[in-house]
């Protein structure tokens, strides 16, 4: 290789020091590790690396605290947000973060979400909803749309039997504690960009103290959708999101 | 300086939380000890020594917002009664596991279900034995009164902060609901956040520069991992076995006979000694003060003191497991309790030692 070519100017990409060395658990063409990227992309953007911790969930991204150079915490199933609020009230000049799934946020963590979001804690959810439990091996979850086949609805989603998937963060919205809530996913690099962006105006957020930061990323699990990594997203952008619509759902109103 | 106060027992629990300089309450009411929240609610602490107290949406939250709050090396509690502290069993568990410090109290009422809000002991082997999942134990403090209440809150907190393992406070409705003179200590500083960061090197108080960031958890997926965190735990059990089983002996000089009782069943022996004292019978008082660690050895010396024991719980028989494993036999051991929120009387008491101990 020429050496020549290793100058400042040429560089496209740098690894953030707020991502470890680790290397991802996730499966090839998840959008866990890109998420995982842009957050702490923005933690250091931010230079808030030294006063930040986060809260990772159970499922798939439990070992998120493996992958994030922030000081990290591994919370029971569901309850991120009961370890965030302590967290933030205790030390309220730091930056609190959850990474939680649908399973563990609108499933069993259902109560704790709900309530930190109406008591309008000052922190910052990143919410990631793939529509299927990933990690204990392709179960229905809260989000799994109507017909769709998991190992638990082999026969597809039938909602007279097993309810309907719970779009939980048009629920949020409606809360008088939440200050910005909005949809955004990661498969495109245009997508990225502006989840990106949005996931810098949650952390932003924290300093106005004006309550809970909300940011559900629709994503793909091209393993428990059984798809390739191209088909998954396909297949997300032609059913996910009528149900599940990109877009900021509720904005600060100085940012209308 | 000191001050005496007529206080009740909970609300003994929340002054002693706000002077002894607690960073964090977290918790959900239920009766008998509700007190607790209202009290440190009108105290409005924030305003004296900075401590937040926050009423959660269930026990579930509040035993969760304690994880993290402790996982920052904050000294952070709840309170709660039975049924309460059975949600709290999954937090508990996790905290045992990730090492963390923090203090629960639990107002014991009768079970099981939602039971009584009467007095109970019935708690005993869910506190002691570990209620949650996973081999863990709780540091269980057993207080006998008002005063123990209030001191208890500090010496809860020493020993989780010594061992970094949860410590319950396993009072019940009496001494939770009952009033009397406790002496009460001046405002103590909350600890800086410097000397948290600089003391506590486990907590999550903000990444060093060049050091790794801090994880806490108490997941390992490797099991060779997850063995050797489990003998590290041990090793720490077995050291607060040593070191810190407590208990106190009332009358037991010259006893022929002992009750072995702790918290408001053994107010109500001490009583039941004065009877049978002054009918000439040499009973005396074996009070656990740690339930876990027991003080298994002094109950084990003493099998050759005396001739019998009769375990005094207000339970259908719990501790008095203990008390036969702690005397193999060597003493003959019998079990009285009354449950489901119902008290023993002093004259009961008496009247079973002397049928089913001295007679029997």
């Amino acid at each position: 290789m020429n050496e020549s070519i290793i100058k400042p100017e040429n560089l496209v990409y740098r690894k953030t020091p707020v991502l470890t060395d680790n290397v991802l658990h996730y499966c090839p063409g998840c959008g866990h590790g890109t998420v995982h990227r842009i957050i702490a992309e923005v933690i250091e953007e931010m230079g808030i690396q030294e006063t930040t911790v986060g809260v990772a969930p159970v499922g798939c991204s439990v070992l998120a605290y493996n992958y994030f150079e922030v000081d990290m915490q591994e919370a029971a199933h569901g309850r991120a947000p009961a370890l965030a609020t302590a967290i933030k009230r205790l030390k309220p000049d730091f930056h609190v973060f959850t990474y939680q799934g649908d399973g563990d946020l609108a499933a069993i963590g259902t109560g704790e979400t709900i309530h930190a979001c109406n008591r309008g804690e000052n922190i910052t959810m990143i919410f990631i909803n793939n529509g299927i439990y990933g990690m204990t091996g392709g179960q229905m979850a809260p989000t799994t749309l109507e017909g769709m086949k998991t190992s638990t609805s082999p026969y597809g989603r039938d909602l007279r039997t097993m309810g309907n998937p719970l779009r939980i963060t048009e629920i949020l919205a409606q809360l008088p504690g939440t200050y910005y809530v909005t949809r955004q996913a990661v498969y495109t690099p245009a997508l990225v960009r502006k989840c990106k962006k949005a996931i810098r105006q949650g952390f932003e957020n924290q300093k106005k103290q004006k309550g809970t930061s909300f940011i559900e990323v629709v994503s793909n699990c091209n393993s428990g959708w059984k798809m390739s990594p191209v088909a998954s997203n396909k297949w997300l952008e032609e059913n996910m999101l009528t149900l599940y619509p990109l877009g900021d759902i509720k904005v600060p109103t100085e940012n209308k | 300086m000191k001050e005496l106060r007529l206080m009740k027992g909970n609300e003994a629990v929340a002054e002693s939380a706000i002077r002894y300089g607690v960073d964090g309450y977290f918790g959900y009411p239920i009766t008998p000890q509700s007190e607790i929240l209202e009290h440190l609610m009108a105290e409005n602490p924030y305003e004296k020594t900075g401590m937040v107290v926050l009423q959660a949406e269930s026990e579930v939250a509040s035993i969760n917002m304690v994880y993290g709050g402790a996982a920052c090396g904050k000294r952070v509690m709840t309170t709660s009664s039975s049924p309460g502290i059975s949600l709290m069993q999954e937090g508990l568990s996790y905290i045992a596991g990730a090492e963390l410090p923090c203090l629960v109290v639990n107002v014991v009422r009768g079970g099981p279900g939602l039971g009584t809000i009467q007095p109970s002991q019935a708690d005993y082997f869910q506190t002691t034995k570990g209620g949650g999942h996973g081999d863990y134990r709780l540091i269980t403090l057993a207080p006998a009164s008002v005063q123990e209440m209030y001191d208890f809150v500090g010496l809860g907190f020493e020993l989780a902060f010594k061992y970094r393992n949860p410590a319950m406070i396993l009072s019940d409705g009496v001494i939770g609901q009952v009033m009397e003179k406790v002496v009460i200590d001046d405002y103590k500083p909350r600890w800086t956040d410097e000397y948290i960061k600089k003391t506590f090197p486990w907590a999550t108080t903000g990444k060093n520069p060049n050091q790794s960031h801090v994880i806490v958890t108490s997941l390992q997926l490797d099991p060779v991992k997850q063995e050797q965190v489990n003998l590290r735990i041990q090793a720490k059990y077995r050291e607060c076995e040593k070191n810190d089983a407590r208990c106190e002996l009332l009358n037991c000089d010259d006893a022929e006979y002992v009750f072995v009782a702790y918290g408001s069943s053994a107010r109500i022996c001490q009583k039941a000694i004065e009877l049978g004292r002054e009918k000439g019978i040499k009973i005396g008082l074996v009070r656990p003060i740690t339930l876990w660690p027991f003080p298994t050895k002094v109950l084990r010396d003493m099998t050759s003191k005396v001739k019998g024991m009769l375990s005094v719980e207000m339970s259908a028989g719990q501790m008095v497991e203990d008390v036969l494993l702690a005397t193999q036999h060597k003493v003959k051991v019998e079990h009285f309790g009354r449950f489901g929120g119902m008290i023993p009387t002093p004259q009961e008491v008496l009247e079973v030692l002397e049928t089913k101990i001295i007679g029997g």
